[in-house]
């Protein structure tokens, strides 16, 4: 199965926005990904309550919200990450291209859905060897090469790294071993590129960096990031949806949202009034 | 990690199977399975080794019972065997190196955690490290050619003129003997009280020691009454660590102590230890008796170091744990 | 100044001075040890040592060619039946197992790490000699090995440990499955410090004399079968120390000094590949 080649098909979402002239843009866009009716368990301890959401193809969707909010949880339901965490327990259906992600295997299911990570975490490798590693583990026919640039070229390091790709990919400074993380991730061609506040552990330059690569990487893959930063969220992202303790509070256009939010707690969180 | 999911349509009827399958064709459960084989074969091993002990001693439990352990006859040709020489030759050889070994290691510990730049104290720490992996042998060869000579000729004429109306020193100078024996004990549970407690002394939070300093103690004064105190348990349990290896240890003792169960007040006195009479008799050892009543030595030294162990790392962790916990408070 | 602060700063300076005294003391001993083996075996090592087998009873010359090789070979096995019940079963500690079944397995390597040497000959005399009705090599190489497995699982299980989750969480977001994660990130981002785990495991059997007693127990001349008693160093080092013989005597240092400086390079190179700077930097 290859990434590209499936078709993104609309899907008639649930109610998953808090007016109705959301709905209709909503539902008017391709849904690539829909979460529906969620609730997760750490133990007996319930962290998500009811989530619906779509996730529009070819889009920037954020997920904001003050830290324990359960954004990261929720972002790592949709490749099943969480299924690393012992006593992790999730109710409610998650489909990808409406086919639930849950019956799915789950590696082959990671390959389809990207992610990059809180803090850089490149494999103590070389450059070369870390964007490959998708293609060897899964036994991909491309030619490594080939693909290690191209890849490299989309998360826009490639003309940084190009006369030593051989090096330990731990002599790259923090912001370009991220690019180099996304760069990892684009490799294997995934449908969905999941990002877990790619941003916080760098500079102000390299954030700005990522944030544009992302933006432009909105042609090749669906990308749903997590971000406690309003304004990135409010410069990179199309739909931005609002949690607090665990409830989807709203979930909107991205200007909709940050000019006339639908609910008083949206508005006192973008104000700054808490979080 | 069940994906337990009950809205899901289209999912198999039995989730945890389907998985299972799934991981079986990925490779981890067989990678599980294997490795779980590997792990489990320690446990295994372990138990086997204490059931052979049990089952390989059951002779002389049966015929001597208690009597095994309080009498001294250990004679092969009439049958009878009582180990009292033995483990009397052990406790007084590994009693006397900890009187040697303890303070000096503990000094030497206090030194390196507290007075040493750290430097300098890593780079001692990884000579006394190195002192830790000399093996045994090479010790009973410096004890038979250093060791001994020197006791006989200087060392033990010389606490005989001096403390020889203490019933220890007394007795001719053979050279081999219990003090002997206990002098390369120490030299070789040295490293282990070093290497233990400067870890722990370490592992006292700063702000004990600049809490005394700032009351006016002097460095020694907050060393001795507050650091010291507060690594007690672990230093202990470095204590304990060197005592079972003292206990257990084979080669360094067989070589100097004289291999001759008596049980003497003298330190000077040639002795035997459980460890060394298994060393020198169970290759010879003939009939079912003989080698079983070896064997229960064995069980004996097995269970002194397995109690002395467990508590050693008791205290250890007492010690360590207490000192992340004042940390964070 | 009183006189009483005079003095708690007297005896402040002086019982300072003696931890120093004892350090000395401790770190001269194997000062002391290295300098008088290479003094004395430094001196009765020669061409002969190496390539000779021992002279017959009361002959002088000869050497210690059979105990080499039989140390070589009762290494080899104890590696090969230590090492990979160490490592795998580390690999499952720290990848698979549920804390329980962790407790207990660490538990029994903490116990058969602290039982005496002489003990795990007995051991070993029970399980492999009286079977085959024979010291030999393999008796020899299964006692060794024994001794290898609970420093091999609890080092390597540390660094296993050690691994940043971040990494295993990358690999496994990139659709690989468990053990292709652990044999392609894990075990080759802890590799220094397990094959350091694995050099102190080897070092510490090495030079061990009392489980070799009585199951790879001596022979004078080569061992042809791995199930025929052999020599070893260590054993040749206890016999010939003991022996009434000059010439004897003048082996035993030189095997001594053999041994020493092998086991003391093995423990140099293991820490050097450690503190070549750990393979994860803390990010």
């Amino acid at each position: 199965m290859h990434a590209s080649v499936r078709p993104a098909v609309s899907v008639n979402i649930p109610p998953i926005v808090t007016n109705a002239a959301t709905r209709e843009t909503a539902a008017a866009l391709a849904m690539r990904m829909t979460v529906s009716k969620v609730n997760f368990f750490y133990g007996t301890k319930q962290t998500l309550f009811d989530i619906n959401l779509g996730i529009a193809a070819n889009k920037v969707t954020a997920l904001i919200g003050p830290s324990g909010c359960g954004k990261s949880t929720l972002l790592r339901t949709l490749n099943r990450m969480y299924e690393t965490v012992r006593n992790a327990r999730l109710e409610g259906e998650i489909l990808l291209d409406g086919k639930s992600i849950l019956s799915q295997d789950v590696t082959a299911l990671r390959r389809c859905i990207g992610m990059v990570f809180q803090r850089p975490n490149p494999f103590p490798k070389s450059i070369f060897d870390n964007v490959a590693y998708g293609l060897r583990i899964n036994g991909s026919k491309v030619p490594l090469s080939e693909a290690v640039e191209k890849s490299l070229r989309r998360a826009a390091l490639w003309d940084e790294v190009k006369d030593h790709l051989h090096k330990s990919a731990y002599e790259l400074s923090g912001g370009q071993q991220q690019r180099l993380c996304i760069a990892r991730a684009l490799a294997v061609e995934p449908e969905v590129l999941l990002l877990d506040e790619p941003c916080s552990a760098l500079d102000p330059i390299s954030t700005a960096k990522i944030e544009e690569l992302l933006v432009q990487l909105k042609d090749l893959c669906t990308i749903v990031t997590v971000t406690h930063n309003m304004q990135q969220a409010a410069r990179m992202s199309d739909f931005t949806a609002f949690l607090l303790i665990g409830q989807l509070i709203e979930f909107n256009p991205t200007p909709q949202l940050f000019t006339t939010p639908g609910d008083p707690r949206t508005e006192a969180y973008i104000t700054g009034r808490f979080g | 990690m069940a994906t337990t999911s009950k809205t899901v349509p289209g999912a198999s009827p039995i989730p945890g199977a389907r998985s299972f399958l799934s991981r079986l064709r990925e490779g981890d459960e067989i990678a599980r399975m294997i490795t779980f084989l590997f792990a489990a074969s320690v446990v295994l091993v372990t138990l086997l080794l204490v059931f052979e002990l049990w089952r390989g001693s059951a002779l002389p439990r049966h015929k001597f019972g208690f009597a095994f352990f309080r009498t001294s006859v250990w004679d092969p040709i009439f049958d009878q065997f009582g180990a009292l020489p033995f483990i009397y030759g052990t406790l007084v050889t590994s009693i006397t190196a900890l009187l040697i070994a303890v303070p000096l290691g503990i000094g030497a510990a206090i030194f390196l955690a507290e007075l040493a730049p750290a430097r300098l104290s890593d780079t001692l720490e990884f000579f006394i490290d190195l002192l830790a992996a000399v093996p045994s042998v090479i010790y009973g060869l410096l004890g038979v050619f250093i060791v001994i000579p020197l006791m006989r000729l200087y060392i033990q004429p010389a606490l005989k003129s001096t403390l020889g109306f203490l019933p220890l020193f007394q007795g001719p100078a053979y050279g081999v003997g219990f003090l002997t024996a206990g002098i390369v004990l120490a030299i070789m549970v040295i490293p282990y009280i070093i290497s233990v407690s400067r870890e722990v002394l370490l592992s006292v939070p700063r702000d004990q020691r600049e809490a005394a300093l700032s009351l006016g103690s002097t460095h020694w004064e907050s060393t001795w009454k507050v650091v010291v105190p507060f690594a007690r348990t672990g230093i202990m349990g470095s204590i304990f660590l060197a005592l079972a290896r003292a206990l257990g240890e084979t080669m360094a003792v067989t070589m100097v102590i004289g291999n001759t169960p008596i049980i003497s007040a003298s330190l000077f006195s040639p002795g035997y230890s459980i460890a060394a009479v298994i060393a020198n008799e169970f290759t010879e050892a003939t009939g079912d008796l003989y080698l079983q009543s070896l064997i229960e030595l064995g069980l004996v030294l097995f269970l002194l170091t397995f109690i002395l162990n467990g508590l050693a790392r008791l205290l250890i962790l007492v010690t360590s744990k207490r000192g992340s916990e004042t940390a964070l408070a | 100044m009183s006189a009483r602060l005079r003095w708690r700063k007297f005896v402040s300076g002086f019982m300072l001075t003696m931890t120093g005294v004892c350090a000395l003391v401790a770190v001269s001993v194997l000062c002391f040890i290295l300098g008088y083996l290479v003094f004395h075996g430094g001196t009765s090592i020669g061409w002969n040592f190496f390539t000779k087998l021992p002279a017959p009873v009361g002959e002088t010359g000869g050497g210690m060619a059979n105990a080499i090789l039989g140390s070589a070979k009762l290494l080899f096995l104890a590696s090969l039946f230590g090492v990979p019940i160490g490592f795998f079963g580390a690999i499952y500690l720290a990848e698979f197992s549920g804390s329980t079944v962790a407790f207990i397995v660490r538990y029994a390597a903490d116990l058969l790490n602290g039982v005496p040497s002489i003990v795990i000959g007995i051991f070993a005399y029970s399980m492999v000699v009286l079977p085959f009705k024979h010291f030999s090599t393999l008796a020899g190489g299964f006692a060794l090995g024994l001794m290898m497995i609970p420093i091999t699982l609890r080092s390597t299980e540390e660094f296993l440990r050690s691994v940043p989750n971040a990494l295993r969480e990358g690999a496994m977001a990139l659709g690989a499955s468990k053990w292709k994660t652990i044999a392609t990130v894990i075990v080759p981002t802890a590799y220094r410090g397990i094959l350091t785990a694995v050099l102190l495991a080897f070092a510490r059997v090495a030079g061990e004399t009392a489980p070799l007693l009585f199951t790879a127990f001596g022979n004078r001349f080569w061992s042809h079968r791995w199930n025929e008693p052999t020599a070893s160093l260590p054993v040749m080092i206890f016999t010939y120390a003991i022996s009434p013989y000059d010439d004897w005597h003048r082996q035993a240092w030189a095997a001594g000094l053999v041994l020493l400086g092998l086991i003391l390079a093995i423990n140099i190179v293991a820490r050097a590949i450690l503190s070549r700077g750990s393979a994860v930097p803390r990010s």
